[in-house]
């Protein structure tokens, strides 16, 4: 979709400025809250919503959490992400039923939002449970809903009252009521009501669904609100709040591409928890609601990730010259590595950050393989180093090699596989570095990988191996690490897991919009030790 | 909210006019107006700069003209296209297609009473095989507008089946307008596009489509582009249908849709009746909405 790519593009141009060890200045954060601004309006998200949020986003990042982080335009993100989350989620709770059966569950909201198929994936989902719940046709008013909540309930196996024909036929009032009466006789524990769709506006039917609620005493009245809705979303929610007043939210239609920005503006607005999400037309596809997931939604956090890399990316950006500088010069050394490595720290943040991503499983199974002791470890070990054996490895000899076992606390095995790997990165980045094979987009644990793209001191190699960027970077990494190629790329997750050099620290300038593969992240733990 | 509020944005206009002089307040109501329009970042950008120039270049102070400058910028943008509903062919095929829910099967009722009413006839072809009672619902619409119904032989059969035989019902019968339903469906679901796609080709077979429709429902945001855009690529759409405009949405993301894909708003629905449909005009649409 056209906007994820604006909102990248817009969001990276601001971020691209920020400088991440310098504090943020008030214009920086104007400008990125600005932005945040806009994709939240692109989300639809409501107006007043956008501006308190903005509000506390500004004052948030103002503040002296934001500049005493390590990386300020990093731990903006966070806080938007949290303040998101918190909105959507701070109120969660489970359905709540009655202390003396039947519960009463009523369904309201306008034309079209999802109700009758929605109420049949609430009994299918509610007879698993060993529950035995009861759909009531109160739609008298749209042709053939009554017909179809009949169908409906025959497939999701439950029973139906639906004693009036509908299609105008029929008082709903009456209905309802007199449901409740025969759930008991045929002892249903769950009453589901099935109400016409209805607009805010409508002062007349709204009073009618005030009068079934009336009537029916419901344990829940599920407001179903369509998850494309736009700006009109409060307004809607709003009505339904002061006719019927309901206790939970029902977000339709969300295996569409809607940003669903309308989540948070009913959230936010009436106070009432999102309870479900519906999300296709079949009646099994249903499940509770993810406010973490919603959040990543809402402002696409896929690209923000992309943006903290890039952000992370200005702050290396020093740090990566000098390291290329010293590749391609022959002057690499322990203490350089380690630097590198400590750069990996950041890798623990992403990694909850990535946890809320949807569809992140293969990405989070490799994250979590990699285990930040590992740095922990290779620190200790360089720091029994004297200066001298950092910076000239070619003296660790083996009794140097014990003692520096012993000091650390690590085995001599340990300390020789560290040097080891040092040897083969030093080695494989002096290729690098003088040109030998092009930039490794998105490798970021292999320190200076991908400097070449900018040109200054490797000079760029025309005619790449392989034309596919992506492949080519896999190759790359794999050989790096003396990794052979396995498998297909994982890297489908979408255009915000280019979290590569981020993670490293190391830029890579033009790939850093690349996804990481499987064999890139397979291939950064073998850096560290875990292969 | 609980008496009806009028369509309109005069509501949120009322502050900009309530002043005596335009100055930085009436930017901002003037933004947020258009905002909560769901015309969407854009096009309010966009439009903000044009009335910001029109009033500079004018040497403009009062409020009143910025409205007025406001309608007829509005209108013009809106007129770019030709509104018209193109029905001369004999079968004259009307395919309807849109997201689950937006008003698809309401407007086929609508329009087939419209079109009958006009003394032309008129056959429907109930193509939604999905959804549960869609063609019983097809069936009362077309009971109320008096007009033929051709339905599936069978639950569940393929939906271009039903529209091959429907308009080859039309052509045996020599009836003049075919109008076909479909299952609503999301623009993500690749599979169900190409059904779009197959079900079109399976029509041309027997006769050109005169027009394809894409029912939008005004409560839409910003995803109202997205399903253009989808229906566009797969379907050929030639029109739009803006529904629900009795409600409270404004439905401004249509601007941005006709902008985008050059695709006029033919039709608007404006209540759950048979009678509440009507051409687009975008004088009286602009009027409407901005008071
Ligand atoms: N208020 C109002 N309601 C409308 C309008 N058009 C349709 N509706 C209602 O919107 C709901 C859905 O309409 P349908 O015609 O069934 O929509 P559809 O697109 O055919 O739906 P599916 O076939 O299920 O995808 C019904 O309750 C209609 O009565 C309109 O212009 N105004
Ligand atoms: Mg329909």
């Amino acid at each position: 979709m056209a906007t994820f790519g604006n909102l990248s593009s817009r969001l990276t141009e601001t971020f691209k400025n920020l400088r991440t060890k310098g504090k943020l200045s008030p214009a920086d954060i104007d400008g990125t809250v600005r932005e945040i601004r806009r994709a939240l309006l692109d989300a639809d998200v409501s107006l007043n919503v956008v501006k308190a949020f903005t509000g506390a986003i500004r004052e948030r990042a103002l503040g002296d959490e934001v500049n005493r982080a390590l990386n300020p335009a990093q731990q903006v993100v966070q806080i938007v992400n949290e303040e998101l989350v918190a909105i959507l989620g701070g109120d969660q709770r489970r359905l709540q039923f009655a202390k003396k059966p039947p519960t009463v569950i009523m369904l309201a909201g306008l034309q079209g939002a999802g109700k009758t198929t929605l109420a049949g994936k609430l009994a299918k989902y509610l007879a698993k449970d060993k529950h035995t719940p009861l759909l009531v046709a109160c739609d008298l008013q749209r042709p053939n809903a009554v017909t179809q909540l009949e169908v409906v309930a025959k497939n999701a196996g439950v029973a139906v009252f639906s004693p009036e024909p509908g299609n105008g036929v029929g008082d709903p009032v009456k209905v309802a009521k007199a449901s409740i009466k025969y759930a008991i006789d045929k002892q249903h524990d769950i009453v589901i009501i099935d109400t016409a769709g209805r607009l805010g506006v409508d002062a007349e039917l709204m009073k009618q669904a005030s009068d079934i609620r009336k009537a029916t005493n419901p344990d829940e009245v599920l407001f179903v609100i369509d998850a494309m809705t736009g700006q009109d979303a409060v307004a809607t929610a709003l009505a339904f709040q002061e006719g019927v007043d309901f206790t939970g939210v029902v977000l339709s239609k969300l295996d569409g591409d809607a940003r669903g920005g309308a989540a948070l503006s009913v959230v936010s607005e009436t106070k009432r928890p999102i309870l479900f999400a519906s999300t296709g037309e079949n009646l099994d596809d249903f499940e509770p609601f993810y406010p973490d997931r919603m959040a990543s939604r809402i402002l696409d956090l896929g690209d923000i990730l992309t943006l903290i890399e890039q952000a992370q990316e200005a702050f290396d950006e020093d740090e990566a010259a000098k390291v290329a500088q010293k590749f391609a010069t022959d002057t690499f050394t322990l203490e350089d590595f380690l630097s590198q490595m400590q750069q990996l720290r950041n890798m623990g943040s992403i990694k909850k950050m990535m946890s809320m991503l949807p569809g992140a499983g293969a990405m989070k199974a490799q994250l979590d393989n990699f285990d930040e002791r590992e740095i922990v470890r290779t620190e200790a070990i360089i720091q029994s180093m004297t200066i001298a054996e950092r910076r000239t490895p070619k003296l660790l000899n083996g009794s140097r090699r014990l003692r520096i076992a012993k000091g650390s606390g690590m085995s001599v095995t340990e300390v020789n596989a560290l040097v080891n790997r040092f040897e083969q990165a030093a080695k494989m980045m002096k290729t690098v570095a003088k040109g030998g094979v092009p930039q490794i987009p998105g490798m970021g644990p292999i320190p200076g990988a991908g400097y070449g793209g900018k040109g200054k001191i490797a000079p760029k190699k025309k005619g790449s191996k392989s034309g596919n960027p992506a492949k080519r970077a896999a190759e790359n990494a794999a050989l790096a690490s003396g990794v052979p190629l396995t498998g297909p790329s994982t890297g489908g997750a979408g255009s915000g897991f280019g979290l590569g050099s981020g993670a490293g620290g190391a830029t890579a300038a033009t790939g850093a919009k690349a996804p990481p593969t499987a064999e890139e992240l397979s291939a950064l733990q073998k850096m560290l030790g875990r292969g | 909210m609980a008496e009806r509020t009028p369509w309109s944005l005069s509501g949120a206009l009322r502050g900009l006019r309530a002043r005596k002089t335009i100055d930085e307040s009436t930017w901002e109501d003037l933004e947020e107006a258009l905002l909560i329009a769901d015309f969407g970042p854009d096009i309010t950008e966009a439009l903000m700069d044009q009335m910001r120039a029109q009033v500079t270049k004018y040497s403009a102070t009062d409020p009143e003209d910025l409205n007025r400058m406001l309608r007829e910028a509005l209108e013009e943008r809106l007129a770019k296209y030709d509104t018209t509903l193109k029905l001369s062919d004999r079968p004259a095929v009307v395919l309807v297609v849109g997201v689950n829910g937006v008003g698809k099967t309401t407007t086929i009722g609508k329009l087939a009473k419209f079109v009958a009413t006009a003394g032309r006839s008129v056959v429907v072809g109930a193509a939604d095989t999905f959804r549960a009672a869609a063609v019983d619902q097809l069936a009362t619409w077309a009971e109320r507008a008096g007009v033929d119904i051709v339905r599936p032989q069978m639950e569940g059969q393929d939906p271009s089946a039903v529209a091959y035989q429907t308009v080859e019902w039309a052509i045996a019968h020599g009836t003049e307008i075919v109008i076909i339903d479909t299952a609503g469906r999301l623009q993500t679901k690749s599979g169900l596009m190409d059904e779009l796609s197959k079900i079109r080709r399976v029509i041309e077979k027997q006769a050109p489509i005169a027009e394809v429709l894409l029912v939008l429902d005004a409560t839409t945001g910003q995803n109202g582009l997205a399903q253009a855009e989808a229906f566009l690529e797969h379907a050929g759409v030639t029109g739009l249908v803006l529904t629900k405009l009795d409600g409270s949405a404004k439905g401004g993301f249509v601007l941005a849709v006709q902008e985008r894909t050059g695709i006029p708003v033919k039709l608007v629905g404006n209540g759950e009746g048979i009678g509440d449909l009507a051409g687009f005009t975008p004088h009286a649409f602009a009027a409407a909405l901005i008071g």
